[in-house]
């Protein structure tokens, strides 16, 4: 099978084994630009796993990864860490802001893991601390900032590179169902608006649903539920 | 939904003629299924037969008949009832979904293949009533949210079940 | 409840108590070991006393049936000292040595228990050839004053001829017959006092910091505690109980450490100083003392660390602005130092008697000022640390939000340093100090023997010639002349030295335009010689000097002869210029030539092993009472090299243990930071950039520690050195090694939390089921 055409990311029959745990059992993903497709699946189903594969954090054991008709796999440690550097950007769980630098300044990180000068970076985070309602919180420390401001500093930190691929590992996960909205919305609107993919690893239907399609992971295995219906 | 007792309490700000009373109607709650003429009167003949409400003045003039109806004592004691009454949750054990699971197993169909087409159904509505939640005002929102939370209950239903296919189809082959 | 907590907290607790039990204990063993050290130079001093043999006496008193001869031929070898005496009984009531219980019979010798072993050893073969003796048995650990020194007391005849009063002398009891209450070198004191601070302020900090081992842990635990329902006072009652348990543990470690290290000891040798185990005895009051105080500083610490940290239900909140540190008493710390100190300088040795209270206290207030003037220090400057790159702004941001805890740990190491630092300078300076230069031309010979009085120079020359590794000996007699007898009051007016060798030793000492045997010469142009011109009239009868004893020796004369030739002074091998007259073997009458004492000057092969040992055998093998003298100027340096390299490897071991804290704090930290570190990971995070971020935060409060102990050691040194009234000179290599070895720490530290590192940066850690 060859990736749907089009599609920006895309991933066959991927696995992946922790010891003796099947994380990923023949999975497969795509995505195209611009879109935004949800994985779900219960806990342990592997999908935050597909997400680490598909972003060149963990290496698959066997299966194939095209990003932008490069395949991942033929990459070294350096090389994707490049590619994450520039083309990807990162959500989390729980923000995993460093806790020393202040807010502007994790925002700033991606920039300047690039390359990019101090006063340059900090001047584009602030734009997007804008974007999402976080710019007064520019000379704080994400442990005086409350969840829900620090996903959306989190959020911010993930797009300030301008990346073609967001990864959303559960971004409200620790959130209560209003913040968790918010955080939901600012990130649709900023990734529609900037172009980028997303891909959103969620076990809540309702944060699904700001998705355009859906994936379920089941067991290691993946099903796109377009094709069902 | 007891559509006599929202008119009721629609009226208890003040007199209104039926037409009024069908638009504030649809206005606040009807976003879905706006009411007839004909269930507009046919209700307010119910209640002013039963006292709730009067008729507080007529207006002749072109069309249809106008009357202008209002809320007796009774009506507002009616409406304070009501208010204080708490509505008794939904049981949901009739399920059709739980019917064709089990018939699928029954008969040896993928049960797996129901489920999932009935979640993949259940998202696409839970999309559409998001985005229409992104763009809607306040009661929009709320309204939308309480289908949603319905509809994601549904959804951990489609979920639990889709888990515990094997020991079902145990049980019911059995 | 605290104390059965950390008992019971399962594995990690257990793991904390451990480490810091270690801690403690190490701190516990070294602290014991000072205590104990007093006890032991004192009951090495007493011992010392009581085998004292005097033999400086005007008058040797008459033989009895109480007196023994003994003679003093203490020797060398492979750079140890060698403590050796003949003794000869002269009657049964004669005193016993110390540890003997009867003397050896001539021809055998009773040593002590290391000398055996080295004899025994092939490491021994040549001082074996110089001490022929049967040995017959050991001498007992009373009359030793180390365990691992080497003495020996052989048996031996005629020794009456041979007193001289001071090599050789009677004696009918051993100690100090004039015991006096003489106050010991203070410069002495000082060193030993400046020793003892400058080893226990690092231990002190080294066991504060022991007891905050794993305290973030032991934080959150206490939180799960109050979550349970334990207020806010019952937590800090617990997190004491935990430290006093594990200070406790320490305390019993310490002792097992000390009584390792005390067998240990005994077969240890510092410097030429070995002591027995049996010496190291801690003081009881301060043994008690540190009994008590070391579990009651750890519950102080660990209250004193909790202060700033408020522990709720749901996780340990450390307050968030801690009050800015001021400046001013930080500072007047050292400055209170510095000012107990300067009353003291320009004392030196003369003037003596430096008070001890002032010199502690001076010395402790400057060192604790540096750990109360770091923290202030890492703070401001690490505030004004700007700009850089990614690596250096999470390390000064880190540093920026906790630089009490990184300046704590580096306390213990700049203390270590800055003390370091100033003892050497001390050593160093006061080592110069008691070294007197005696400008030996070691181009010309670089071993001296003398040969006593009695025995022939000529063939003793010749033996020397012929012994290995001996390129040429020069053999010079001499004696002083005067006008007059020297057993007067007040001795001759005018007095010369008469110097006899042949030809070729002459020219040693003096240009000599032609030299046969039997020629005399009378030398111009020697140092501070006044008197050879007014004594060199031909006939005139002189008196030459018999040392010991004059009383009962028969008046030497000498005729100055007819003819005297000519001579200008050089410097001799020495480095001395000799006056007076110059003979060859051909114009001394033999009663001169019996009654002067020689000396041969040695031109070594160095290159030949142990070519000293050759030398020293046939000095012994000339006559036992020959004393072979080494040159060479590096033997005093290499002692001061030892006491360097000692200092060196106690700040590297007080370093180690600070960086084995370090370690254990920064890995802590780096499992605390897992799912962080794979996050930044995740999105592109050089392993590089994190490596090099963990390398600048310890790096730059490490950097700034040394900073600030180099400027206070030298400082400190500088005062010592005022103080001893030596000029101050500032041992550069010192301060760049001790840098060294700092960084060196800081390197291995990071190098060895990489491995942790790179493994807490694997994606696994971004797994959240």
């Amino acid at each position: 099978m060859t990736p749907p055409p089009g599609s920006l990311l895309a991933a066959e029959n991927l696995r992946k084994a922790y010891g003796p745990t099947t994380a990923l059992d023949g999975a497969e993903f795509s995505i195209h630009p611009g879109e935004m497709v949800a994985v779900m699946g219960p806990s342990g189903s592997g999908k935050s796993t597909l997400l680490h594969c598909l972003a060149g954090i963990v290496t698959p054991d066997s299966g194939s990864i095209t990003y932008d008709g490069r395949e991942l796999s033929a990459m070294n440690d350096a090389q994707r860490s490049a590619l994450r550097r520039s083309e990807f950007g990162f959500v989390f769980q729980f923000g995993q802001l460093v806790p020393e630098l202040t807010c502007v300044e994790n925002v700033a990180l991606p920039l300047r893991l690039n390359g990019t000068s101090r006063k340059e970076a900090e001047r584009a985070a602030l734009a997007w601390m804008e974007r999402l309602e976080v710019d007064d919180l520019r000379g704080k420390r994400p442990g005086e900032v409350s969840g829900g401001q620090g996903q959306r500093v989190a959020v911010a930190r993930a797009l300030v590179t301008g990346p073609r691929v967001l990864f959303a590992d559960e971004p409200t996960g620790a959130l209560d169902s209003l913040n968790g909205e918010r955080v939901m919305e600012l990130l649709t609107e900023a990734a529609r608006s900037a172009g980028a993919a997303v891909v959103l690893v969620t076990h809540e239907a309702r944060v699904a649903a700001y998705s355009d399609r859906e994936i379920v992971v089941r067991d290691g295995k993946s099903r796109d539920m377009e094709r069902i219906v | 939904m007891s559509i006599g007792h929202t008119l009721l309490g629609l009226l208890e700000s003040g007199p209104r003629h039926g037409y009024d009373l069908k638009r504030a109607f649809d206005e606040k709650f009807g976003h879905d299924r706006p009411l007839h003429y004909g269930q507009v009167y046919s209700t307010m003949s119910r209640l002013l037969k039963n006292g709730l409400v009067e008729v507080d003045g007529i207006e002749a003039g072109g069309g249809p008949e106008r009357k202008r109806y209002a809320i007796t004592e009774a009506g507002i004691t009616d409406v304070e009832r009501w208010l204080a009454t708490p509505e008794k949750p939904e049981p949901y054990l009739q399920s059709t979904l739980y019917t064709k699971v089990v018939l699928a197993l029954l008969t040896h169909r993928d049960a797996a293949d129901v489920l999932d087409t009935q979640r993949a159904e259940h998202l696409r509505s839970m999309r559409i009533l998001t985005d229409r939640k992104r763009r809607g005002d306040l009661a929009d929102q709320l309204i939308c949210d309480h289908a949603l939370f319905h509809l994601e209950a549904d959804l951990r239903w489609l979920e639990l079940t889709a888990a515990r296919l094997e020991k079902l189809r145990e049980a019911v082959t059995r | 409840m605290g104390a059965k907590f950390a008992f019971t907290g399962g594995r990690e607790g257990w793991i904390r108590v451990l480490l810091t039990a270690v801690g403690v204990g190490l701190g516990v063993a070294l602290l014991l070991l000072t205590t104990a050290l007093p006890s032991a130079l004192s009951v090495r001093h007493h011992r010392d006393q009581a085998r004292l043999d005097y033999t400086y006496e005007q008058h040797p008193r008459p033989k009895g049936d109480d007196t023994l001869l003994i003679a003093d031929i203490d020797t060398t070898y492979q750079d140890k000292d060698v403590r050796g005496r003949l003794v000869e009984p002269e009657g049964p009531r004669a005193p016993v040595a110390p540890g003997l219980t009867t003397y050896p019979a001539p021809g055998e010798m009773v040593v002590s228990p290391a000398l055996k072993k080295l004899l025994d050893s092939g490491s021994g073969k040549l001082l074996r050839e110089r001490l022929p003796y049967k040995v017959v048995g050991t001498i007992g650990e009373t009359g030793l004053i180390g365990s691992q020194e080497l003495a020996y007391y052989a048996g031996a005849k005629g020794l009456e001829q041979r007193m001289n009063g001071w090599q050789v002398g009677r004696i009918s009891a051993f100690g100090d017959p004039h015991p006096s209450s003489d106050r010991p070198d203070p410069v002495l004191i000082l060193l030993v006092l400046v020793v003892f601070v400058v080893l226990l302020m690092p231990v002190a900090v080294f066991i504060a910091a022991a007891v905050r081992f794993g305290g973030e842990r032991r934080d959150r635990r206490l939180a799960a505690l109050r979550l349970v329902g334990s207020d806010s006072r019952m937590t800090r009652r617990i997190a004491a109980g935990e430290a006093l348990a594990g200070s406790l543990l320490g305390l019993v470690f310490g002792t097992g450490f000390f009584l390792l290290g005390r067998e240990l000891a005994g077969s240890v040798e510092i410097l030429g100083i070995s002591v027995f185990p049996s010496y190291l005895n801690p003081t009881p009051a301060l043994a008690a003392l540190v009994a008590l105080a070391v579990p009651a500083a750890a519950v102080l610490v660990t209250l004193f660390a909790l202060r700033g940290v408020v522990i709720e239900p749901l996780g340990v909140v450390r307050t968030a602005k801690p009050a800015r540190r001021r400046l001013w008493w930080r500072v007047l710390l050292p400055l209170a130092g510095l000012a107990m100190l300067y009353p003291m300088i320009g004392q030196g040795r003369a003037n003596g008697n430096f008070n001890q209270y002032l010199v502690i206290g001076g010395v402790m207030l400057l060192l604790v000022g540096v750990t109360a003037l770091l923290p202030w220090i890492v703070e401001t400057v690490v505030a004004r640390l700007g700009a850089g790159a990614v690596a250096w702004q999470l390390a000064v941001r880190r540093l920026q939000l906790s630089s009490g805890t990184a300046a704590r740990m580096v306390n213990g190491i700049a203390v270590a340093v800055a003390g370091a630092i100033a003892l050497q300078m001390l050593f160093a300076g006061v080592q110069g100090d008691y070294t007197r230069r005696p400008g030996n031309d070691l181009t010309r010979a670089q071993m001296e023997v003398d040969v006593p009085r009695g025995v022939a120079l000529a063939p003793a020359a010749e033996r020397f010639s012929t012994t290995k590794g001996v390129r040429k000996a020069v053999a010079l007699a001499s004696a002083d002349v005067g006008d007059g007898p020297w057993n007067t009051d007040n001795g001759p007016a005018l007095s010369a030295q008469v110097t006899i060798g042949d030809c070729a030793a002459l020219r040693e000492v003096a240009s000599l335009s032609s030299c046969r045997d039997g020629d005399a010469f009378v030398v111009s142009g020697a140092d501070g010689d006044t008197d050879t011109a007014k004594l060199a009239k031909p006939g005139r009868r002189l008196y030459v000097s018999t040392s010991y004893d004059v009383g009962k020796s028969p008046r030497i004369t000498w005729a100055v002869p007819r003819t005297l030739k000519p001579a200008r002074s050089v410097k001799d091998p020495a480095g001395a210029t000799r006056g007076g007259f110059l003979m060859t073997p051909g114009a001394v009458p033999p009663r001169i030539a019996a009654a002067v004492s020689g000396t041969v000057y040695l031109s070594l092969d160095e290159s030949v092993p142990d070519v000293h040992e050759y030398v020293r055998n046939t000095a012994a093998a000339v006559d036992p009472m020959a004393n072979a003298a080494l040159w060479v100027s590096t033997e005093q340096s290499k002692k001061f090299t030892s006491i360097r390299t000692g200092l060196y490897v106690g700040a590297a071991c007080v370093l180690a243990l600070i960086g084995a804290s370090l370690l254990v704090s920064q890995l802590e930290q780096l499992r605390e930071r897992r799912k962080l570190l794979s996050s930044l990971v995740a999105f592109g995070t050089r392993r590089r950039t994190l490596g090099l971020s963990v390398l600048w935060q310890t790096a730059i409060p490490i950097a700034l520690g040394l900073a600030l102990a180099s400027a206070v050691g030298l400082a400190l040194g500088a005062v010592l050195l005022k103080m001893t009234d030596t000029p101050v000179g500032v041992d550069w290599v010192s301060v760049v090694t001790m840098a060294g070895i700092g960084a060196g720490v800081v390197l291995t530290v990071t190098l060895l939390s990489l491995p942790p590192l790179v493994r807490l940066m694997r994606p696994e850690g971004l797994r959240t089921e």
